[in-house]
């Protein structure tokens, strides 16, 4: 049989294009990393540190604060977004090509346009 | 295992330029990637200089054009030339297709043709597509039926049952699909991969097999199946047209159903 332990590997990210439906995936995951660990770092601020509120809403209107708020403005919308678009492929719709380019450009749209009316509606503008 | 960079006696070098010759006033760089067993060197990129003038319209044409007047050590596997066998799958301008029915007036710039991805390379644009055949074997891929034990007869398939099949039985097995996925990437040698899944798929919908129960078990694994994310390579990628990633959620769909 064809021993192939010394034959290099044939490049693979490296050479791969990337099309909306890979970009949108691996944004997900990462995304979807990102929120979980900060989901578990505002809860047990909150557990822990619960009666100094006060903390986290100085840290929160620091610049670096401002953009983690605007920053997890998108990501979340991105997430509930896409999470629509997946559950619609576990009932078996949207995987025409065509189709599936269309829903991921409109999540990508959509998660700023939400990212826009959450800071507005958060900050009492709308 | 994700590894995201290659190995080191993968990287790739800058190889040798071949100037064009005949003077030509419509010429195509061609980039392709080189390697071969008899000499101890990592993997290069040549540049040929192609006269389209004098050139058919296919990536293949390219390549047999190359082979017979500029450099014949080059090595690529074809066979039907009409996408009908899926031999000459590899990766032109960054999307496994078949070269063969890729035309090249439709890339714009460098053309850039490398054998399919995340493979062990035989030679130049020659693949090891070993694994991937082992795991066709293993979902069985033929007709196995109870009904034909005692009295061999015709089985009969109304037309409704047969157009299910439709859109999976074109499958030629060229493996675009599979080398294109970054899950098979990663866990080639656990997760079946979008090809050998759509075909798991065209057996257990076929309605003339009395072993879809069996079958479905079979498949229903969390490294064989569920490390499909739909991230849709597959389908983006299929030269014949067809959508792995719809198969394969069908068969998510009938498990979570059954």
């Amino acid at each position: 049989m064809f021993n192939n332990k010394n034959n290099p590997l044939s490049p693979h990210l490296q050479v791969y294009r990337w099309h909306i439906s890979s970009l949108l995936s691996i944004t997900h995951r990462i995304t979807g990393v990102i929120n979980f660990l900060f989901i578990i770092f505002i809860s047990s601020i909150l557990i822990f540190l619960g009666v100094e509120i006060k903390i986290i809403q100085i840290l929160l209107q620091s610049l670096f604060g401002k953009f983690l708020t605007i920053y997890f403005c998108w990501s979340f919308s991105f997430q509930i977004l896409n999470e629509i678009r997946h559950l619609a492929w576990d009932m078996g719709y949207g995987f025409d090509l065509k189709v599936s380019r269309i829903t991921g450009i409109l999540t990508i749209i959509g998660s700023f346009v939400f990212t826009i009316l959450f800071y507005l509606i958060g900050k009492n503008l709308l | 295992m994700v590894q995201f960079s290659l190995p080191q006696n993968s990287k790739i070098l800058k190889g040798k330029f071949y100037k064009d010759k005949t003077g030509s006033n419509n010429l195509k760089k061609v980039n392709v990637y080189r390697w071969s067993p008899s000499s101890n060197e990592n993997p290069r990129i040549d540049t040929f200089e192609v006269d389209l003038n004098d050139c058919g319209p296919k990536v293949l044409d390219i390549l047999f054009k190359i082979k017979n007047e500029i450099d014949p050590t080059l090595t690529f596997r074809r066979s039907c030339a009409h996408g009908v066998c899926g031999s000459c799958a590899m990766n032109v301008d960054g999307i496994n297709t078949l070269s063969c029915i890729k035309s090249h007036s439709d890339i714009k710039g460098e053309l850039n043709i490398y054998p399919l991805p995340h493979l062990k390379v035989i030679k130049d644009l020659v693949g090891d597509l070993t694994t991937l055949y082992k795991q066709y074997e293993s979902v069985e891929p033929w007709l196995k039926t109870k009904a034909g034990e005692k009295t061999p007869a015709e089985i009969k398939q109304s037309q409704e049952d047969r157009a299910k099949l439709d859109g999976y039985y074109e499958c030629i097995l060229c493996a675009c699909c599979s080398t294109s996925c970054p899950s098979y990437w990663w866990n080639g040698d656990k997760y079946l991969g979008p090809a050998v899944l759509l075909q798991a798929y065209r057996w257990i919908t076929d309605s003339r097999d009395d072993e879809r129960k069996e079958r479905l078990k079979k498949v229903a694994d969390e490294l064989k199946l569920y490390r499909c994310h739909t991230i849709m390579n597959c389908t983006n990628s299929c030269p014949k047209g067809l959508n792995p990633a719809k198969a394969i959620a069908s068969i998510k769909k009938m498990l979570a159903t059954s």
